[in-house]
């Protein structure tokens, strides 16, 4: 910021002074671009199918928002890029699937056993993997594939069991609400809804409650944080709850708006590593909106390209993402 | 023969192990992913960037060649096999540059996520850009050239004494002519002054900094090695299968490489061929093992044992067979 300070010995030319405009507002920046997008697409394919196919990206941009928030805090908390957490959301679809379907129970119950069940993994995890590897100072190489082995691991077993067979959830898929001209499936704007609930419950517990504090201290320098006395291993189990139960429930969401497939989860991992990336790697806030937000941009491509091209699109904005502002849209401009 | 006196668990079939059609397909695999690992140790073993992106240069080799020789899904023909090869490498590196220019100023695992998501771009760009590249019908027919060399290589086969040569032998003494080549030469360049600096960056990129070396574009050459490598084991694929397919370039792909090279050593170029025979012989042999399963649990059951090993190996010993602990990127 020093040098900004300075005069400069010329005038800046108008591309000069809007580029360091948004070096300084990035969310503003992002938002003026998405209003640009908006302004264009209403203009050019009219305002109810930009609102329809907007409202359901919203669904997909639950789903995201629930994965990134998860995979985030594991990474803020604990520095562990976690390649298995997509598959932690395959984990839950299935985990539903077996009390809704198997066992012939309401879905509500089986979105609670998927949360229960990932969470318990993610402890798991937790006390025989990631908890001794912390201990031996491992690098970042040792822990991504050593999530990428455990990746595999999930989903195969997964494979093993249920087979390859795409599989449904038992839920409404034919109902639809009708409210301002727009529709939506009955099932869809439960998951958004839920999804919103829980995102801004998240939210709210990470900026008030002791935990969400201790939470954002071990984020900022986990040793610190133990040296002031607060219980790490506390807070880091609480991190894998919150993070497996998301996973849990964002995998049932996914499940209940398209299918279970032992590939689920690791199919999403990349567009939910975009809304991490975009919010700012372990930025709990700046995931859940940019989950919700990719959610709804890449509904929204579908107005301009064939839909098969969605989740390209998805993987272009990260990697766009990564060159131009790799601290994400609400990162502060530290050394990355 | 005796009764057992209990009913076998599971029983292996060694005829198929001992088949020289087994041994041929298990040999190009390996080699082929011998190429292709040789990349992963320029890069993690000895220049400390973490590359998860070498299925994508993979794919964009052998996609280059079929496209450039076949002229895309209706094409007859655009240029000769052997011109499209050069051109195919020249593609793939300006790809690695391109990916690798904006990212490699990112820390590690910012790096990892990049490179994966540019390799599973490339295939979703395969998979959906069906006037190019055939979608997930993918492309054939440019293996002419390829064979009558090959028919070549089986009449002096033929003329050592060897009545009827496996179809994929000539194969086999190719690829692993080609990875030999790479990894003495490989291994040469290590030893020299430009080798002792990627060494030196690896370790300590500031003070490398400080005598006047360019890190990024010292990191953006390794790249672009690691690409040639990718595409010519791309080329070794796409011949083997006879068809270039989305499916084949995975992220699976590039974290099978990563399990050779582990398996193998870090920054120890003749560990990769011994890690690459290694785990295929075990992965396709495990095929053999015939249990009371359905062949989709057989599958599955691979790859549970390929993910359990690569955990067990990165918590007990992340160097790998030949690895020096001492030469291990740990990242920070």
């Amino acid at each position: 910021m020093e040098a900004g300070t300075l005069s400069p010995s010329r005038e800046l030319t108008p591309a000069e002074r809007l580029r360091g405009w948004a070096n300084r507002n990035p969310a503003l920046a992002a938002s003026a671009f998405l209003g640009v997008v908006v302004v264009v697409l209403v203009a050019s394919k009219g305002l109810y199918d930009v609102a329809q196919v907007g409202l359901n990206g919203l669904s997909l941009g639950a789903v995201y928002a629930l994965g990134a928030v998860g995979l985030t805090l594991v990474y803020a908390i604990l520095r562990l890029v976690n390649f298995a957490h997509g598959d932690f959301l395959t984990f839950g679809a299935y985990m539903a699937y077996l009390v809704n379907v198997t066992w012939g129970l309401p879905l509500i119950l089986g979105i609670f056993f998927a949360m229960a069940t990932t969470a318990l993994l993610g402890i798991f995890l937790e006390r025989v993997m990631w908890g001794p590897m912390r201990t031996r100072g491992a690098g970042v190489l040792q822990l991504i594939l050593m999530s990428i082995g455990l990746a595999l691991v999930i989903r195969y077993v997964i494979q093993y069991i249920w087979s390859t067979d795409i599989r449904f959830l038992d839920v409404n898929v034919t109902d639809t609400v009708n409210f301002l001209g727009l529709r939506i499936g009955q099932t869809k704007l439960i998951v958004v809804v839920v999804g919103i609930v829980v995102l801004v419950a998240i939210g709210l517990m990470l900026r008030y409650t002791l935990l969400g504090k201790r939470m954002r201290a071990l984020s900022d320098n986990l040793e610190l944080a133990e040296t002031a006395g607060i219980d790490t291993s506390r807070v880091i189990l609480w991190t894998w709850i919150f993070a497996g139960g998301l996973a849990g429930l964002a995998g049932v969401m996914a499940a209940m708006t398209t299918d279970i497939r032992p590939e689920l989860g690791f199919e999403l991992l990349v567009i939910i590593f975009a809304a991490v990336v975009l919010g700012g790697i372990g930025d709990a806030f700046g995931a859940l909106a940019a989950g919700l937000v990719l959610g709804v941009v890449i509904e929204w491509s579908t107005l301009v390209i064939d839909a098969r091209w969605k989740t390209f699109v998805g993987f272009v904005i990260l990697i766009i993402a990564l060159v131009i502002r790799p601290q994400g849209i609400f990162g502060k401009s530290r050394a990355i | 023969m005796t009764e057992l006196p209990f009913d076998p668990l599971f029983a292996v079939t060694f005829e198929s192990l001992t088949s020289i059609g087994f041994w041929t397909s298990v040999g190009i695999l390996a080699g082929t992913f011998t190429i292709f690992t040789l990349g992963l140790q320029m890069n993690v073993g000895y220049t400390g960037i973490i590359n998860f992106g070498q299925a994508g240069f993979m794919a964009v080799g052998a996609y280059s060649m079929a496209i450039l020789t076949t002229g895309g899904p209706d094409g007859d023909g655009l240029i000769n096999f052997w011109l499209s090869l050069p051109l195919a490498v020249l593609i793939t590196i300006a790809f690695g540059l391109l990916v690798g220019l904006p990212s490699l100023r990112l820390r590690a695992d910012y790096f990892a996520i990049a490179t994966i998501a540019a390799a599973e771009a490339v295939r979703l760009f395969a998979l959906n850009a069906r006037d190019l590249t055939g979608g997930n019908q993918g492309l054939i027919g440019f293996g002419d050239e390829w064979d009558s060399v090959s028919r070549t290589i089986e009449g002096w086969l033929q003329d050592l004494g060897w009545s009827d040569p496996e179809t994929l032998f000539p194969l086999l003494i190719v690829v692993w002519i080609t990875a030999a080549i790479l990894t003495v030469a490989l291994r040469f360049i290590q030893d020299t002054p430009w080798g002792r600096v990627l060494r030196a960056i690896r370790e300590d990129e500031d003070a490398a900094r400080a005598l006047g070396k360019n890190p990024l574009s010292y990191k953006l050459q390794s790249l672009s090695i690691a690409g040639t490598t990718g595409a010519i084991a791309g080329f070794f694929l796409a011949l083997n299968l006879n068809f270039v397919n989305p499916t084949e370039f995975e992220p699976i792909v590039t974290f099978t490489g990563m399990g050779i090279l582990i398996l193998g050593g870090l920054a120890n170029y003749y560990g990769v061929a011994v890690g690459s025979l290694i785990f295929w012989t075990l992965f396709e042999g495990l095929r053999f093992i015939e249990l009371p399963l359905e062949e989709q649990q057989v599958a599955a059951l691979r790859f549970i044992i390929v993910g359990l090993a690569l955990i067990l190996l990165m918590a007990f010993r992340p160097q790998g067979l030949f690895g020096k602990r001492e030469e291990m990127v740990l990242g920070e």
